[in-house]
């Protein structure tokens, strides 16, 4: 077996030759697993240290999607779920880019969002907040990112709503977003804020994240240039995944 | 000044909340949106290898079960290869097999299952081969970050004995805590796996 990847090995010299991975996780900017601010973390923290390892080809690897695996609406939350007509809310367009912490476009990246209607009420069998089901609102949709690591979807934009932390809790107005690199150790779950939404700075869920800096990259700006005049505004959002080592040999191939 | 380093950093998780359902298995929160849902039924009848089924439990520092758990799991085929462009071993893809999995908790039992096949062993690049597993990752409220973990198989007792990754995990008592049990259930191969997020016998979690 070591004979044959030897044998496939390209024999010019590189650092990155050999080496699968991604660069080590920067936990100064990721949230610890327990923080006491955020309630629910408490019994649902790992107390042992992560044990730290080199990616396998295991992690370096992962599931590859198609565009043909998503329908014509999965990126249109104003259309994949509308029975009687449009939603109710604020009608915006939500894009961005996903790129690597190379500043390399992440293609082909399956990004998968959910959010709650315009009231703040998820379409979901365990949410019982009192604001209204919107009966023209699904919450949940996906897209592929092109060439360029770009995506984009239509939507609603989501309201706040209040949760069991604090006697008075309010989540700000947030799209979850989910997302795919190429390897599997790039998996990444996180949430998109709305410029200008005073709950965010009192937010316990938001504060779990230890940086300033870190914060602000989710918050989305408004975008007027991307609003659809008389239809829709709109707010950009770009998520970066986890950086290849292997990268600085690969552009070195396609140089040659 | 000195010169600059013009990397990006990774953007900052957030938890997936109690309704990630909705994003990632519509299903199950209670309605039906996609015309092509992920699932947990890894398989078709043409993949090659041993039908096995993975299920499993989550439970709390309290013991309690966690019933609001999201994973997925990722693997190779039954020759011991990935269906990814980076995995350069001279050994065939299945077309029938992607590898990669979703699941729910179930919101009452607490137990998430696969419906998958067993796969083979895999050599690293760097020529160290592993023992067969499946790559797990989970999400879910109260979770800040998604976890990482592994799931071998009790019945691989010598490979288990030289993986890679369970040789570099010191306490040998928590190496037992990535290894399923294998069952028999009206003649098909179950293998189960408790996951125990904090408490005496806390699942190791990687930082890969
Ligand atoms: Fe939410």
């Amino acid at each position: 077996m070591s004979d044959q990847t030897r044998a496939n090995a390209p024999t010019p010299y590189h650092p990155a030759q050999g080496n699968v991975g991604f660069y080590q996780r920067n936990r100064d900017v990721q949230p610890a697993a327990f923080t006491a601010i955020y309630k629910t973390s408490t019994l649902r923290s790992p107390r042992n240290a992560l044990l730290s390892l080199p990616s396998c080809l295991s992690e370096f690897t992962g599931p590859v999607f198609g565009h043909n695996e998503l329908g014509a609406l999965d990126n249109d939350l104003i259309r994949n779920f509308a029975k009687t007509g449009d939603p109710i809310g604020e009608r915006i367009l939500v894009h961005g880019r996903v790129l690597d912490e190379n500043a390399k476009p992440v293609r082909c990246a399956l990004v998968e969002f959910w959010q709650a209607n315009a009231g703040g009420r998820y379409r979901h069998k365990n949410d019982t907040y009192l604001a209204p089901i919107d009966p023209n609102f699904g919450g949940c949709g996906r897209a592929l990112t092109d060439n360029d690591g770009y995506y984009f979807f239509r939507t609603i934009k989501p309201g706040p709503y209040p949760w069991r932390n604090y006697v008075n809790s309010w989540r700000p107005a947030h799209i979850h977003f989910s997302l795919f690199g190429t390897g599997f150790a790039q998996r990444l779950v996180t949430q998109m804020y709305f410029e200008g939404d005073p709950l965010i700075k009192i937010c316990p869920i938001v504060n779990t994240i230890p940086d300033a800096s870190a914060i602000e990259r989710l918050i989305a700006p408004l975008d007027l240039n991307a609003a659809a005049p008389m239809d829709l505004l709109a707010y950009r959002f770009d998520m970066v995944l986890r950086g290849s080592r292997s990268t600085l040999f690969e552009n070195k191939l396609a140089g040659n | 000044m000195i010169n600059t380093l013009n990397y990006l950093t990774e953007t900052a998780s957030q938890t997936a909340g109690p309704y990630v359902h909705i994003g990632l298995i519509p299903g199950q929160a209670g309605f039906d949106i996609f015309e092509n849902n992920f699932s947990n039924i890894m398989v078709t009848p043409e993949t090659l290898g041993e039908r096995i089924t993975v299920e499993g439990r989550v439970f709390d520092g309290s013991g309690t079960l966690v019933r609001d758990v999201l994973v997925e799991v990722w693997q190779a085929n039954a020759a011991g290869r990935y269906n990814h462009p980076a995995d350069t071993q001279n050994k065939p893809i299945d077309p029938s097999f992607r590898g990669w999995g979703r699941a729910g908790s179930d919101f009452e039992t607490g137990v998430f299952s696969f419906e998958t096949i067993k796969p083979g062993c895999v050599t690293n690049p760097d020529g160290r081969t592993g023992a067969p597993h499946l790559s797990v990752w989970l999400v879910s409220r109260g979770i800040n970050i998604g976890l990482q973990t592994r799931l071998y198989f009790a019945d691989e007792a010598e490979a288990n004995a030289n993986d890679p990754v369970l040789r570099m995990i010191e306490l040998q008592a928590r190496r037992a805590t990535l290894i399923a049990s294998r069952s028999e259930r009206d003649g098909k191969a179950i293998y189960s796996l408790d996951i125990h997020l904090q408490g005496p016998d806390e699942t190791v979690f990687f930082d890969f």
